[in-house]
């Protein structure tokens, strides 16, 4: 038996490796630490999680039966379902489920050191995240590709289904919410990066017509047509910012790109989708896979030392992009990456309808969620390689650090960042902007460590070039979210007010598309509005407020599959997904208790309204802050509803849960089980996996 | 084998790349049309496109 010792030796050296290199992570104090530590750690984690934990959970709990028909084969239409080759799924569920959030939580989370967070997306990933996303693309696969909310109404009864249906559409408006102040906080008085982004909208459109009408579904051709007109998108914003004259025409407010936003969102969801979405959808699908693919061959190739200490002084709760200590915070702002609700949409629903064999589940499931994971390590590592000084600068708002460049910079070396008005200014000029100061929400950052790494690895040049492409990048696969979030969210509103007025549940109808579409916009545009209104970034309020509704919709995931495991009889292994869930309720219900009736006002929703009345009512605000006073006050008691309300919801799912296994384990009736019967695989296996 | 294995790469990866991005989806459509609905009228290459757009674009197909 020489090769399974071989094989034995060879995991016990990955496991070595992997348990030194976290080890040398967390011990290390010093002056900085190399990335590849990270690296290592990271893909050591991954391999021994995915060899052992998950062959076990496949074999043990779910017991895959690769001689089972898939919906996929049992439904085959040719279009939406269809067996799929297994590398081929595998590439299209990582770009569904990949998006802006594994780049931009991390980045914000920085501000405790890059230890909790580090740790964090690894242990969340290979115990949480990557099990939820895998047991649910089993049961929707066992359950001919039903989605989440169907299969807690079948499985856990009406209160489940409600609360998964009302739960997505909530955590949809937030997610558009906080991405759109992203995209507000990236483009704001730059008029190369509005001018750029501006420019791939005609690009997407002309794409669209040409996959429609000239050369229809030729999607490689009419792709890589597109890229080449975004690169030159980059240069022209480029020249846009050097011509005096025009670039007073895209230097934007906060305000007008707001408005922008909204409108896109609206016109994205009204319009036919092969005019902008579905074009739009190609270009920033090809331009994540490569940026992604750039950013860890640079990584490797550069190895850059972080510069972050492990941990800050912020863990105390009084850090400047977020307020908040370790505990609970951490484990929102880095939801995707970690563990991610937003996951068991696809992994239920889409995923399943092209699966060829039950045993891939293992790899597409399991395996997709640990290379996101892994995207949130190269944030992490392209936030740390930043002085902390600059890194601190480029995120704080101006209501914590101070407007002028000469306070910020005082109050931020005061904490032991070190970072001079001259270095930023170098550093602005460098990357074609005017200022860095206070330009929160993670994107310029990220933007700028990007540029940083890529610049070093392909030569020293162009850094403006390389941190404009990093903003396009990132603006246009949240543009994506946003416009394909907007058209889903209008069609769940649909589903849910057509129980108060039937009209409006007709999709096919334009004015109830219209005046649905308008209503959601106008939703999330409203906490979007707060949030560029909100003179400490509204990151600070918004982010935690997606971070739990994300982990609600996990936690609904989770509840929906421990009542599964339980029912099919593994009770004794429902802990699989019993634990995370058990961590993500207290983690979820210690945050939103906390925002809502924290007596800290930076904290507190509640307390932070009534401290700003007060405030107003003593006139003791600064004029600009004043005129803004009434509407923050409302809005962040609406925040406060929002945050209690998305604790409840989380709370009847797990009591609902909870019940039904009391039930079961009294002998009393319950649901059954929903699984479709068994149907023998009529596929060769081997046909499947090549791709014919 | 090892020499024709690496023959048939960039065959292999063109393949991929086209499954992958949905380029040769009207083919394998075309194909299972003719294999289990024989005789069956066929969408033209335009109105798969659309059809196939539109189903994608109604369901949660992009996450945060």
């Amino acid at each position: 038996m020489p090769k399974t010792v071989l094989s034995k030796l060879m995991w016990l050296a990955i496991a070595i490796a992997g348990a030194s290199a976290i080890g040398g992570i967390a011990l290390h104090r010093g002056e900085s630490i190399n990335a590849i530590w990270f690296v290592a750690a990271a893909i050591c984690t991954y391999l021994v999680a995915y060899r052992f934990y998950s062959a076990w959970i496949c074999a043990k709990v779910l017991v895959l039966d690769e001689t089972r028909a898939t919906p996929a084969e049992r439904f085959n239409n040719g279009r939406d379902f269809m067996p799929t080759n297994r590398w081929v799924t595998f590439g299209h569920h990582f770009a569904a489920i990949a998006g802006p959030g594994p780049l931009i939580g991390p980045t914000l989370a920085m501000q405790f050191g890059y230890l909790p967070g580090t740790l964090w997306i690894l242990a969340g990933a290979v115990l949480g995240g990557c099990v939820q996303d895998m047991v649910i693309m089993f049961c929707s696969t066992r359950r001919d590709g039903r989605s989440l909310g169907q299969m807690a109404r079948d499985e856990l009864g009406p209160v489940g289904g409600w609360a998964a249906m009302v739960g997505t559409m909530m955590i949809m408006l937030i997610l558009i919410a906080v991405l759109g102040l992203v995209i507000v906080n990236a483009m704001k008085h730059s008029p190369w990066a509005t001018a750029t982004v501006l420019g791939t909208i005609p690009v997407a459109m002309l794409i669209g017509i040409y996959m429609r009408g000239i050369r229809p579904g030729r999607v490689l051709e009419g792709s890589l047509i597109g890229i080449a007109l975004l690169l030159v998108c980059v240069v022209g914003g480029g020249w846009v910012d050097h011509n005096e004259s025009l670039r007073g025409l895209f230097d934007w407010s906060g305000e007008s790109v707001a408005w922008f936003v909204m409108i896109y969102g609206f016109a994205a969801a009204t319009l036919p989708v092969w005019l902008l979405l579905a074009p739009r959808d190609y270009l920033s699908t090809f331009l994540k896979l490569g940026v992604v693919f750039l950013l860890a061959v640079s990584i490797l190739v550069l190895a850059p030392d972080m510069k972050m200490p492990a941990l800050t002084q912020f863990i105390d709760g009084t850090g400047p992009i977020f307020k908040g200590t370790l505990f609970p915070f951490v484990f929102i702002t880095i939801a995707c990456g970690a563990i991610s609700g937003f996951h068991s949409l696809v992994s239920s629903g889409t995923t399943p309808k092209l699966l060829p064999n039950e045993r891939d589940i293992r790899m597409i499931g399991y395996g997709s969620m640990a290379l996101e994971s892994f995207v949130g390590i190269m944030a992490v590592i392209a936030a740390c390689v930043l002085d902390p000084g600059v890194f601190f600068a480029i995120n704080s708002p101006a209501g914590v650090v101070g407007k002028e460049a000469a306070a910020a910079v005082k109050t931020i070396s005061d904490w032991g960042f070190p970072v001079s008005v001259d270095q930023m200014q170098m550093l602005a000029t460098e990357m074609g902007e005017k200022t860095l100061f206070a330009r929160t929400g993670g994107a310029p950052s990220l933007a700028v460590g990007m540029a940083t790494i890529f610049s070093s690895t392909f030569g020293n040049t162009l850094l403006s070039m390389w941190y404009h492409f990093a903003i396009m990048f990132e603006v246009l696969f949240i543009l994506t979210t946003l416009d394909a979030g907007t058209r889903v969210g209008r069609f769940m509103l649909q589903d849910i007010l057509k129980h108060v007025w039937k009209p409006i549940g007709n999709v096919s109808s334009y004015p109830m598309t219209v005046i649905s579409s308008l209503i959601f916009v106008a939703a999330w545009g409203y906490f979007l509005w707060q949030g560029v209104k909100d003179p400490l970034g509204g990151v600070n309020i918004l982010w935690p407020l997606f971070g739990i509704s994300n982990q609600l919709l996990a936690g609904i995931a989770l509840s929906v599959a421990t009542g599964i495991l339980i029912k099919m009889g593994k009770a004794r292994h429902a802990w699989v997904t019993g634990l995370p869930l058990t961590w993500l309720a207290v983690v979820c219900t210690t945050a939103a208790v906390e925002k809502v009736f924290s007596p800290n006002p930076a904290i507190g929703f509640l307390s932070g309204a009534a401290s700003m009345a007060e405030k107003l009512a003593a006139g003791t605000l600064p004029p600009d802050r004043a005129a803004v006073a009434p509407q923050l006050i409302i809005g962040q008691q609406i925040d406060a509803a929002l945050a209690l309300f998305f604790a409840i919801v989380l709370w009847v799912v797990i009591v609902d849960m909870i019940r039904m296994s009391l039930r079961m384990r009294s002998g009393k009736t319950v649901l059954p089980l929903s699984e479709s019967k068994y149907v023998r695989t009529q596929l060769d296996p081997n046909m499947v996996a090549s791709s014919h | 084998m090892i020499r024709t294995e690496l023959k048939q790469l960039p065959k292999h990866l063109w393949h991929y790349l086209r499954q992958v991005t949905g380029d040769d989806a009207y083919e394998r459509y075309m194909a299972h049309q003719k294999l289990a609905h024989a005789g069956e009228p066929l969408l033209t290459r335009q109105q798969f496109f659309k059809q196939r757009q539109d189903e994608k674009w109604s369901k949660v197909s992009r996450c945060c």
